[in-house]
């Protein structure tokens, strides 16, 4: 736990050196270029604002990675995941004439089934016939992207574009005004605090439970739980829609906090963050929140950074890029660490043995 | 005289551990000499220190007197040290020729594989030393016998003078025994040393020259295996007087709690793993399943457990049909199981201790609530096996039980069932790997169990525990139950006869 914390930051430090790297090498100071980086995500309050939100849509796809991660399943099919949520919630919030504090929790009912739905299918795949859920789950990406641009042309479509969703009514909006207002106009909304109580729920099933034991016993060892009568294939299939309904409240973050309608034609990119995001944050839970919200700040502040100097926004892409190596590579960092360590303890045995050995070789001679 | 290897004043530390405190051992060159420890004595980290997979704290490593520094296993091959180790490490669909020239291969024109060289020089190696391995078979054809053999051919290719065998017997059976014995007594006469690693007492009498015993971290002394005998052995390596002989009153055997009907299991797609096989277990009565390994064991076991569907038969506990029911309501029902592989069934290794020890009964009270785990109540029951069985690790309760030794993992899933009180004790190979003294113990906990009117069901490849423990034991050979003897008025010539799959009438 706390080794996964050092080994996490030493990969951010690492990735954000390589930045500076890149920085100097295409010929561009490295200090400005990184002050005016975090200056675009914290500089004022609309700014703040602006990252966690960016942030919420990653801590929702980066939970429902680390979570099936946790129960032993690695699912690739978060972007389809997010897009099939937002996509029932938006249906949902385009259909029903409710008032704000009634239409808010069915639309996130409808994007937690929608979610689960698209990820419970390589569940039961895996349980019953053992297919990779990798193979299944990554194609299901690509069944959810026509599925809803499809279903978004025929049902939902917005009048005057091609290629976008009808807007969401403000009753249909994760937005709210409070927040705006406290963070100055940013497009903050309520998905942040959403995904915080998503993150709470999830550390408490995973770490306090029964269930969160049993979902982790078949993700470590298969053989031992069903030796232990935990219904391994159960397990499976509710590990993934679990994961899955996240990511489907992801999307109506995105879709319907964010943003307020869905364009057609795009695979959500914070599917795929998804992975680093969890990568980044040891999969635990609160790691993920906090890494989501790192990512959150390269995200928001290199628009920043591209508009007060000429260094590319591909810069931000890199370092993010390189962080993921690195904290993909934890175990290179550790060891890297513990030969530091064993160096540093052996420099000083040898300094205090150097005696000793040699008096205990005469006495053998 | 002269040594091939000295290792004096070795200490190893681990984090909050001291595994080699001041070991001393010397290998005399054309000698067998065992190093006998009980489990976490720490011989494999000693022999693993002379392979350079770690490097020792303190204290001097000697090869042909001249000091050394073995910074990894290329240098340790270097020096002519080679080890086989417990698991092999070997190719499954390679050839025997490929798996022994990995690493150097030898090539003709600079870039392709010479495999006929090779092979003719591994043919003359296996004859000079009397392995008979066919150099152009595949891994996955030969028997684990044969695949040991491989293993030390490997290290005689590569030319060493020094062989590490580490429980080189574990996997064999008796006869396979017979001929490493035989295989090592060639290759002493041929100049070559050997450390044989092992706790088994017997084959050190049988085979080695002279032992170091090591307990707790500490060279205990090196004896002449000649002169000295088992008990001295064992007690020199548990620091107290073992009995050999299980101690144990008359069974009184009393309802019949399983009973298995004619049952057939179907082992893959395969032939019949087991077939038609009737077997009753009695409370207060312990009946051991004596076999050649592969005979049809495992399958019986597993569709006891409810591990393996069951082709046809019917299985009883109590009376009551349990033939198809699921695992949990099996164990609900009293069964308690010691699985065959403690690592891949047993443990979920990266589990706590105390999260292991509930792995059965975590869903019940105390140890959760409307689904909330309840920590506390699980560590005191943690607790409590850990003392009673004299489990050893690093953190207690929660320490992983991956940082635990085999012995102690062992300790703790014995522990585990038998806490759990189970009508039906299902214990396959319970002592596997462990040392006398740990042996006795879990020998002496069984018998108790069957004292306190339940029933249990021996499996071993062992036949001396299945002989020392058991009241009845039955015999299976190819699937088919051969017969069922009274411990009391059998031995193991009748049971080895039996085995082989003679019926008494015709053995007797």
């Amino acid at each position: 736990m706390k080794n996964s914390l050092i080994i996490s930051l030493c990969a951010v430090v690492f990735g954000l050196l390589a930045g500076a790297v890149l920085m100097l090498a295409t010929g561009h100071n490295a200090v400005t270029g990184y002050s005016y980086l975090f200056q675009g995500g914290l500089k004022n309050p609309e700014r703040i604002g602006n990252t966690f939100a960016t942030a919420s849509p990653l801590i929702f796809s980066g939970l429902a990675v680390a979570f099936a991660f946790r129960t032993g399943l690695f699912n690739i099919g978060v972007a389809g995941q997010l897009l099939v949520g937002g996509f029932c919630a938006s249906v949902v919030g385009l259909n029903l004439d409710l008032p704000k504090v009634v239409l808010l929790p069915i639309m996130l009912i409808a994007g937690a089934l929608g979610g689960a739905l698209w990820s419970v299918i390589p569940g039961l795949l895996k349980a019953r016939f053992n297919v990779h859920e990798v193979v299944s789950s990554i194609m299901m990406n690509w069944v959810g992207f026509w599925t809803v641009y499809y279903g978004v042309q025929s049902y939902i479509k917005n009048p005057s574009s091609e290629t976008e969703s009808k807007q969401l009514p403000e009753a249909a909006t994760l937005k709210a005004h409070w927040m705006t207002d406290l963070f100055h106009g940013s497009y903050i909304n309520l998905g942040l605090l959403v995904a915080v109580v998503v993150v709470i729920v999830v550390a408490f099933i995973i770490n306090k439970t029964t269930f969160g034991y049993e979902l982790k016993a078949v993700g470590h060892n298969r053989d031992a739980s069903e030796y232990a009568g935990i219904a391994v294939n159960r397990s499976i299939v509710f590990s993934m829609a679990i994961s899955g309904a996240i990511a489907g409240l992801g999307g109506v973050a995105l879709y319907a906090g964010n943003a307020s309608n869905i364009q057609i034609g795009i695979l959500p990119s914070q599917g795929f963050d998804g992975i680093a995001v969890s990568l980044l944050g040891a999969n635990n839970p609160l790691g993920v929140l906090l890494s989501a919200i790192f990512f959150g700040l390269l995200y928001s502040g290199r628009g920043f950074m591209n508009a007060m100097t000429d260094i590319p926004p591909e810069i931000a892409d890199s370092i993010i890029a390189i962080i993921i190596y690195f904290s993909a590579t934890s175990i290179m960092i550790e060891r890297l660490i513990r030969w530091l360590i064993r160096r540093r303890a052996n420099a000083k045995l040898n300094a205090s043995q150097d005696g000793k050995v040699k008096s205990s070789h005469v006495e053998h001679d | 005289m002269e040594y091939v290897v000295e290792m004096l004043n070795i200490r190893k530390e681990f984090t909050g551990i001291v595994a080699n405190d001041d070991i001393t051992l010397r290998l005399k060159r054309g000698e067998i000499h065992a190093l006998l420890g009980e489990n976490g004595a720490g011989k494999s980290t000693l022999m693993s220190i002379l392979f350079g997979m770690y490097q020792a704290d303190r204290g001097t490593i000697k090869v042909g007197g001249k000091e050394v520094r073995i910074s990894n296993p290329n240098v340790a091959n270097q020096l002519g040290i080679g080890m086989v180790h417990q698991h092999f490490k070997l190719v499954e669909n390679f050839t025997v020729t490929e798996n022994i020239v990995l690493g150097s291969e030898p090539r003709k024109w600079g870039i392709v594989l010479d495999v006929k060289q090779a092979g003719k020089k591994i043919e003359e190696l296996s004859k000079r030393y009397g392995l008979n391995v066919d150099p152009y078979a595949k891994i996955e054809e030969i028997s684990v016998g044969m695949q040991q053999r491989v293993e030390i051919l490997k290290m005689l290719y590569r030319k060493a003078e020094v062989l590490i065998l580490d429980e080189p017997t574990g996997v064999l059976t008796p006869q396979e025994i017979q001929e490493l014995g035989k295989i090592m007594k060639n290759l002493i006469a041929e100049g070559k040393s050997i450390i044989l690693i092992t706790h088994k007492l017997k084959e050190i009498k049988e085979f080695a020259d002279r032992c170091t015993v090591i307990r707790r971290g500490k060279t205990i002394g090196t004896v002449d295996v000649a002169p000295t005998s088992e008990t001295a052995m064992a007690e020199m390596m548990v620091g107290r007087q073992v009995s050999f002989k299980v101690q144990k009153t008359e069974s009184d055997p009393g309802k019949v709690v399983l009973k298995v009907d004619s049952l057939t299991v179907r082992s893959g797609r395969k032939s019949l793993a087991l077939s038609n096989f009737s077997l009753e277990v009695r409370a207060g009565e312990i009946v051991g399943i004596a076999g050649v390994e592969g005979n049809g064991q495992s399958d019986l076991v597993e569709a006891v457990t409810g591990l393996r569907k069951v082709e046809s038969g019917k299985i009883y506990l109590y009376g009551e049909e349990i033939t198809g029911i699921p695992v949990r309501d099996r164990i609900e029902s009293g069964i308690g199981h010691i699985p065959e592989d403690r690592q891949r069934r047993g443990l979920v290794l990266d589990y706590s201790l105390g999260e292991n020890m509930v792995l059965e009964v975590y869903h019940k009270e105390p140890f959760s609530r409307r689904g909330i785990l309840q920590k506390q109540a699980i560590r005191k029951y943690a607790d409590h096996i850990i003392e009673s069985f004299d489990v050893r690790s690093g953190g207690s309760a929660a320490s992983t039980v991956r940082s635990l030794s085999g012995g102690n993992q062992q300790k703790a899933i014995i522990g585990r069932e038998i806490e759990r009180n189970p009508v039906l004790l299902v214990a396959v190979q319970p002592t596997r790997g462990l040392d006398v003294g740990s042996i006795e113990y879990i020998h002496k906990r069984l018998i108790e169990h069957r004292d306190k009117g339940n029933a249990v069901l021996l499996v071993s490849l062992e036949l001396d525990e299945i002989m020392n423990v058991s009241d009845r034991i039955a015999v299976v050979s190819n699937g088919e139950l051969v017969g069922v003897v009274r411990a009391a008025d059998t031995n193991a010539n009748e049971i080895g006869l039996m085995m082989a799959g003679v019926r008494r009438e015709a053995g007797a």
